[in-house]
């Protein structure tokens, strides 16, 4: 059953249309790679899903709920987690004060202001550190780690909130192939373990047809192509404007 | 009927003199993006410099217009050294760092000012020619005024004309709008900036030259005239030349017409107004929005709680100065009871600077208002000490709360000339309205009962309170409302992301750090025995940040160390000598250039540093 219905979605900046007319869902298991080439509209998409920008037009469902308008911290807390593109964490904190802020969040105890906030869901957020690979590094500072290494925090972040939904904007960028591949094992465990819906987007094409469910296509802001990995390969369409330019 | 057409054309010639000065300071953030508060002083020195030359030569009008030309020359070249010398060095520090410099270069030139021209108001000659007054509609009106009115428009199309016909001003105006580009068509960035400077500044030494047959030349022009060009600026939309013609426009009219009507609150008015036009227009009348406003403070390495031995340095130094009654004399327990009340003082700020990275220029406000609120309960109502103590912070918190629901819908900048707004509301109130404050007189005999009244005994209630709350401040910043506040100044995306509502954190902080400003201030008033308007003016703001400034923004006993830093020096210090501005502002340029992390940051930094090797 589809959880996430995103129907006829559009949004511009100033002229440029960067969104126009997308329309997809997807369902509790899928794991859905949106790709297309640089400045097809991916980010902007994500964007649009999670909040953080208000469409122009069409409409966004979270099992039936109406997303559209909602600030992006009421979204997340129906259950839509999201990692960004350009990471972004908090700096000034280690890496597993980055998770235990989630854990706060969540349980809603922001405005402690006695107990220590670093004795707060200290092993939750170690366990969920380790499953990342990002245990024996959970007392470095944020600001200091490599890319790859703050991809891999900001999954911890997002997981942290047990979401429905995750959304990953380019979850392996910065890591080496081999990393890769076992981060995206990782995301389909998590997908079967936890009964998530995950959307990402990714340039690596050997990812994105090595553990996507289903592929949607975006070119200029319009979807051009829809359907499992082979399909989407085997499409001609898809093959002139984007994998034609890859290969 | 002629009586408002008067009243409207001195609204004109003030708005002419406003904008002179606004437009220098609207170019100099533009261009450089820095909030230049020297530049008051160099419509000052503008003033002085166009008194002395007007003296000489003023008799003829060649003479006296020559002698305002080579004022504004002169003060244009002394802003081109001031970008040469600190400003440069300053580009890629935090806001805070750059507000404190040109803060410092303040007080240098007060210093400097009143060496060279004395304490004295200087009343200048009149302009030759121009020394009568025309009827209008049967009410007289200085001619020279008319004059300043045309002058107005003249130099907003002169400037224009510079802008837009000059390859000079093309520049000025790419660099405005995007400094990378500037760069990349081969600008020399820094000749640029330099020019900007002297344009600026030249601007503001012509509006203050043009003042001598106006009005008396004092050593206050400086901070009167800066608030009212931020106001001007903010108001137009900053780095707006037309923002900054109709806003002043505006605001001479709010000003002429304020004194009608409100005669008793004008200062507020103009506050109030800039208040008002930020809540509807975030970026003023014709300001553009900021993509990514500018960040008041940097990160700094994650907060580590101590442990082990370090851990009870607090409880320790507490349990120290307990005990220093049975050993100090009067004078000393004065002097530690102040500073304890500052230290509260300073840490509040830090809440909001070191852990918001919300850069406030106007936390006196809430001191002042802890200090006459419990002054006014005394003197109003008789209420005694422990109430008027505990309504403090109760009133400052209020005030804060009210103040900071919009102070936070702004960041940066905009939210540093918010605060700054709102604490010249208070002080106008308690300046001005007389009847109840007691204005510039202040109000007097605001002691403690017979059981506090001696200094140790005041001492360790000060001692205790403070201390107290400082230690719950403490706890607060490692509890996870600290932390949530270090998250929204981290990455305000990501918080928001993960659920945080940053602004409301924001504003409860700054209630919290209000409410905490304010028992220091009740705490003051009884110490002192009285309370005067200064305790909410700009110095006072800035007094707080230069003591956080001074212990580090990075550390939590950075305010604390700042705070005892600072008063020492202005106690054993600065009251050694006449020039204790001069020893101020020198000391905080030397602190903002060569100890950008603060004393305890620095030593933190050393202490980190042999741990290590
Ligand atoms: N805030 C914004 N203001 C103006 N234009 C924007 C903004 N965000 C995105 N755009 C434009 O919208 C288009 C889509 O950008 P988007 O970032 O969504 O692409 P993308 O598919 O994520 O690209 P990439 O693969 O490089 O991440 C681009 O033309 C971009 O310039
Ligand atoms: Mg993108």
């Amino acid at each position: 059953m589809s959880r996430l219905v995103v129907e006829n979605l559009q949004r511009s900046f100033g002229g440029v249309k960067a969104v126009r007319g997308v329309s997809f869902s997807l369902a509790q298991g899928e794991v859905l790679a949106l790709i297309g080439p640089n400045g097809a509209g991916k980010t902007t998409c994500f964007n649009l899903l999670n909040g953080q920008l208000r469409p122009d037009s069409g409409t966004v469902r979270l099992d039936g709920v109406d997303l559209v308008g909602l600030p992006p911290r009421r979204i997340w807390r129906l259950g839509v987690g999201r990692t960004f593109q350009i990471t972004a964490t908090f700096a000034s904190m280690t890496v597993r004060e980055n998770v235990q802020m989630v854990f706060l969040s969540c349980r809603r105890r922001l405005f402690g202001l006695w107990q220590p906030a670093v004795g707060c869901f200290r092993d939750e957020a170690q366990n969920l550190l380790e499953r990342v690979g990002m245990g024996a590094q959970a007392d470095r500072p944020c600001g200091v780690l490599a890319y790859g290494d703050l991809k891999r925090v900001e999954l911890a972040m997002a997981l942290a909130s047990d979401p429905k939904i995750l959304l990953m904007d380019e979850p392996t960028a910065g890591m080496a192939p081999a990393e890769r591949l076992e981060l995206m094992a990782l995301t389909s465990a998590l997908v079967r373990e936890r009964g998530l819906a995950v959307l990402f987007t990714e340039h690596d094409m050997d990812v994105v047809f090595g553990h996507a469910t289903r592929i949607i296509v975006l070119d200029r802001g319009q979807l051009i192509a829809e359907g499992p990995p082979e399909a989407v390969r085997a499409d001609e369409r898809v093959q002139a404007v984007y994998l034609g330019t890859a290969a | 009927m002629s009586f408002y057409l008067v009243q409207f054309l001195s609204g004109l010639a003030a708005a002419a003199t406003l904008f002179l000065v606004s437009s220098g300071l609207t170019i100099v953030f533009g261009v450089t993006r820095i909030v230049n508060f020297a530049h008051g002083s160099f419509y000052m020195l503008g003033a002085y410099l166009g008194w002395s030359l007007i003296e000489r030569w003023g008799t003829t009008p060649l003479g006296f217009w020559g002698g305002v030309a080579l004022a504004s020359l002169a003060v244009g070249a002394l802003g081109a050294l001031m970008e040469v010398g600190l400003l440069r060095r300053l580009y890629r520090s935090p806001e805070l760092f750059q507000l404190l410099a040109t803060f410092g270069v303040v007080l240098v030139i007060q210093d400097a000012a009143s060496y060279a021209w004395g304490s004295e108001d200087l009343l200048g000659r009149r302009a030759p020619g121009l020394k009568g007054s025309v009827d209008i509609l049967d009410q007289p009106f200085p001619l020279y005024d008319l004059v300043l009115i045309a002058l107005g428009p003249v130099v907003l199309g002169l400037l224009w004309l510079l802008f837009n016909r000059t390859r000079w001003g093309t520049l000025v105006r790419a660099a405005t709008q995007d400094r990378e580009m500037a760069a990349a068509l081969g600008v020399d960035p820094a000749k640029l900036f330099t020019g900007v400077l002297f344009l600026g500044s030249a601007l503001a030494g012509l509006g203050g030259a043009l003042q001598v047959p106006r009005e008396a030349v004092n050593l206050h022009m400086d901070m009167s005239i800066v608030v009212e060009a931020f106001v001007v600026v903010v108001v137009g939309g900053m780095g707006s030349l037309t923002g900054a013609f109709v806003a002043s426009l505006l605001i001479g009219q709010l000003q002429a017409f304020g004194i009608l009507v409100f005669p008793q609150i004008t200062l507020v008015l103009v506050f109030l107004f800039m208040a008002v036009v930020l809540v509807i227009r975030p970026y003023g009348l014709l300001g553009r929005k900021e993509e990514a406003p500018p960040t008041a403070a940097s990160p700094g390495p994650p907060l580590v709680l101590a442990t082990g031995l370090v851990r009870w340095v607090p409880a320790l130094l507490l349990l120290l100065l307990a005990l220093v009654p049975l050993v100090a004399g009067d004078y000393a327990l004065i002097v530690l009871t102040e500073v304890v009340i500052l230290a509260l003082m300073a840490a509040s700020l830090h809440l909001l600077i070191g852990l918001g990275g919300l850069v406030s220029f106007g936390h006196a406000a809430y001191f002042g208002l802890g200090a006459y609120g419990s002054a006014l309960l005394v003197k109003h109502l008789a209420a005694p000490m422990p109430l008027a103590l505990a309504a403090a912070p109760v009133l400052a918190g209020v005030g804060a709360l009210i103040a900071g629901w919009f102070c936070v819908r702004r960041s940066g900048l905009y939210f540093a000339m918010l605060t700054l707004a709102f604490a010249q509301i208070a002080w106008s109130v308690a300046f001005q309205w007389y009847g109840f404050t007691g204005g510039d007189n202040g109000i007097l005999g605001v002691w403690p009962p017979d059981w506090a009244a001696g200094k140790a005994a005041y001492y360790l209630l000060t001692l205790a309170l403070a201390g107290g709350t400082l230690f719950l401040l403490r706890r607060a910043a490692f509890a996870p409302f600290g932390y949530t506040l270090r998250a929204g100044r981290d990455s305000a995306l990501r918080a928001e992301a993960v659920g945080i509502d940053v602004r409301r954190h924001q504003w409860y902080a700054f209630a919290l750090a209000g409410s905490a400003a304010g028992l220091a201030g009740g705490l003051y008033a009884f110490s002192k025995g009285s309370v005067f308007p200064t305790l909410m003016a700009v110095p006072m703001s800035v007094d707080a940040l230069v003591m956080v400034l001074m212990g580090g923004i990075q550390t939590l006993s950075g305010p604390v160390v700042g705070a005892a830093l600072f008063h020492l020096l202005e106690t054993e210090v600065m009251s050694l000598t006449e020039w204790w501005r001069l020893v101020l502002g020198l000391v905080i340029i030397v602190l903002v250039l060569a100890f950008p992390k603060g004393v305890a940051g620095f030593v933190r930094d050393l202490w980190m540093r042999r741990k290590e090797a």
